[in-house]
């Protein structure tokens, strides 16, 4: 049951986010005249305090935070497990140095790390992915590199490597299958972080600009009319939180199914 | 414990230098002139002239950064363009507001997360389990910066039982200390049911079972010491988080603290207070970070006895 309600939260998330594209400019036009309106037939989730309709800002909103979820578990899940693998398949002095790098990112909170870069770069869409890519690789990359670890002594790599395939081959077909399920389950509880993070972001000022929407720059507007139009926090924030609650749920059912151990003591 | 002190002391230093590098090449090396981003589109060029001066951005870019290291060692962080008053003056003023939130979050976290975590555990595969389970979901998946409004909201407005903001009363510490400290309770209970249930299959909780103990001896000493030693791990590692985490918070409510310097001093372009703020707070996160360390190791002789 819950299953299917996870699902279906994240669908009807890629759905309000394709029929973002068919939003025209109403999304962002000002009616001053019906400013902080409630729901009404008008405008089903009422109007901000620009009189802009707020379920258009909503779906828009749905439309920011997938693409930088999209982009930034897709960025660093390459870039991450890449590096991982190489590391852990190559070990020695690869691996230390790699290992070392990866130590110093651990070191630091990763929210203040995106924070400080996207101060520095400047607010849009593109910066928040590369601030969120530049923390994110760190996860997958140890991931990928202990699961590596723990395979890279199997007989199927010694048999390649005796056959004299090339390393990039090796480790695509003959190490990277064998670790992507927990790969997986990570990138999917990344995409629930990038989601938090890009509003996050947003709502400090230094994601998108306005008039592009974004679920966390719309509840920081909307605090300030918390008293006369709580409608313009709720909806954004309802949103927010049942996408990654969705996105969360998913990931435990995965990380489940792959337990071995909690498949059996659990059920 | 002497020997890994000294290494502590030493990864905090190191990891201090790359993080103050990396905070100073950022700023630095970033595409454009920072001195027209301070300033903004109207500044004439003798104002940009005398600020680059003021900011000694008119040395080659080495020399600039041996006098940032210098500065370092001697707790000097800069001047603030907009304060005109010392970096470091601005955050040990604002740093012990951060801690406090921190560890009041931490605090929250922990009064929430026992309880259900251990109710959960004892409960395993049963309604309460799910319950507390489903909460602990929902707790993680509420970002801060909706939960605090909510809070307002509720118990701000509607009730007016709690201020809106500010730090001044201790009853405004209560909805930050909470919005601060949810997220963590929900994993605080999540790690503690899954330790207490692995605890609870070990051969020593049969014996004590077997010997006759009550449960709640059995549960009380057996069992909830033994799966605290994790837990206790990931709390202080947390608090660190915290720091972090605080930032957003600060915002929500006000809060004058070190996150709130650091989103004001970005908009305000004020570049020294934001090296200073990303500064301290990592080095505050790397120590507390390696205190935790230091403290699992004296709590857990296993660990003791491997060094």
């Amino acid at each position: 049951m819950l299953k299917y309600l996870s699902y279906s939260i994240v669908i009807v998330w890629a759905l309000m986010a394709f029929a973002g594209f068919f939003i025209d400019d109403s999304a962002n036009e000002v009616f001053l005249n019906s400013f902080l309106s409630t729901p009404s037939s008008d405008a089903v989730l009422g109007r901000d305090e620009l009189g802009r309709p707020v379920l258009e800002r909503v779906m828009l909103g749905a439309q920011t935070s997938l693409m930088v979820a999209v982009g930034v578990v897709f960025f660093s899940a390459i870039i991450g497990t890449t590096i991982g693998v190489y590391s852990g398949y190559m070990g020695g002095w690869t691996d230390r140095v790699i290992t070392k790098i990866i130590d110093v990112f651990l070191a630091f909170p990763g929210l203040l790390l995106a924070i400080a870069l996207a101060a520095i770069l400047g607010p849009g869409i593109e910066n928040v992915v590369f601030a969120l890519v530049v923390v994110g690789w760190v996860g997958y990359a140890r991931l990928a590199r202990a699961q590596t670890l723990s395979i890279r002594h199997r007989e199927h790599i010694y048999a390649a490597r005796s056959l004299a395939v090339p390393t990039p081959l090796i480790l695509f077909r003959h190490v990277l299958p064998l670790i992507l399920a927990p790969l997986g389950v990570e990138a999917t509880f990344g995409i629930a972080g990038a989601v938090i993070s890009e509003a996050g972001l947003s709502f400090l000022g230094l994601g998108v600009q306005p008039p592009e929407a974004s679920w966390g720059s719309m509840i920081k507007e909307g605090t300030r009319y918390l008293l006369v139009a709580p409608h313009l926090v709720l909806a954004p924030g309802i949103a927010l939180m049942l996408v990654v609650l969705a996105v969360n749920l998913i990931g435990d059912q995965w990380r489940d199914y792959l337990d071995v151990r909690s498949r059996n003591t659990n059920r | 414990m002497m020997g890994y002190l000294l290494r502590l002391i030493g990864s905090v230093l190191f990891v201090s230098w790359i993080v103050g590098t990396l905070v100073f090449f950022l700023i630095h090396l970033v595409p454009g002139d920072p001195v027209a981003v301070m300033l903004g589109d109207w500044a004439s060029p003798a104002d940009e002239n005398a600020l680059r001066i003021q900011l000694g951005l008119d040395k080659p870019i080495l020399v600039q950064y041996t006098e940032y290291l210098i500065g370092l060692t001697q707790f000097d962080l800069g001047q603030s363009l907009f304060f005109q008053q010392p970096v470091s003056e601005l955050i040990a003023e604002r740093f012990p507001m951060t801690l406090k939130l921190a560890v009041m979050a931490l605090l929250v976290a922990v009064i929430i997360a026992f309880p259900l975590g251990i109710w959960a555990a004892l409960r395993a595969g049963k309604w309460p389990d799910h319950v507390a389970m489903t909460v602990s979901l929902v707790g993680v998946s509420i970002p801060n910066f909706w939960l605090g409004p909510m809070l307002i909201m509720f118990f701000s407005l509607s009730l007016a039982w709690l201020p809106v903001s500010g730090a001044e009363q201790p009853y405004a510490w209560v909805l930050p200390s909470i919005t601060l400290g949810t997220a963590l309770a929900a994993i605080l209970a999540r790690m503690l049911r899954a330790s207490l249930l692995e605890v609870l299959h070990e051969d020593y909780i049969r014996t004590a079972q077997a010997k006759g103990l009550s449960p709640r001896w059995v549960y009380g000493k057996h069992a909830l010491l033994n799966a605290l030693l994790p837990v206790v791990t990931i709390l202080g590692l947390q608090l660190g988080t915290l720091l972090g985490g605080a930032v957003i918070t600060e915002v929500v409510f006000d809060w004058p603290g070190l996150g709130q310097l650091l989103v004001e001093s970005i908009q305000r372009r004020d570049y020294p207070v934001v090296q200073g703020c990303i500064l301290v707070i990592s080095i505050a996160y790397i120590t507390i970070n390696g205190l935790t360390e230091l403290v699992y190791a004296w709590i857990d002789p296993r660990i003791r006895v491997a060094q």
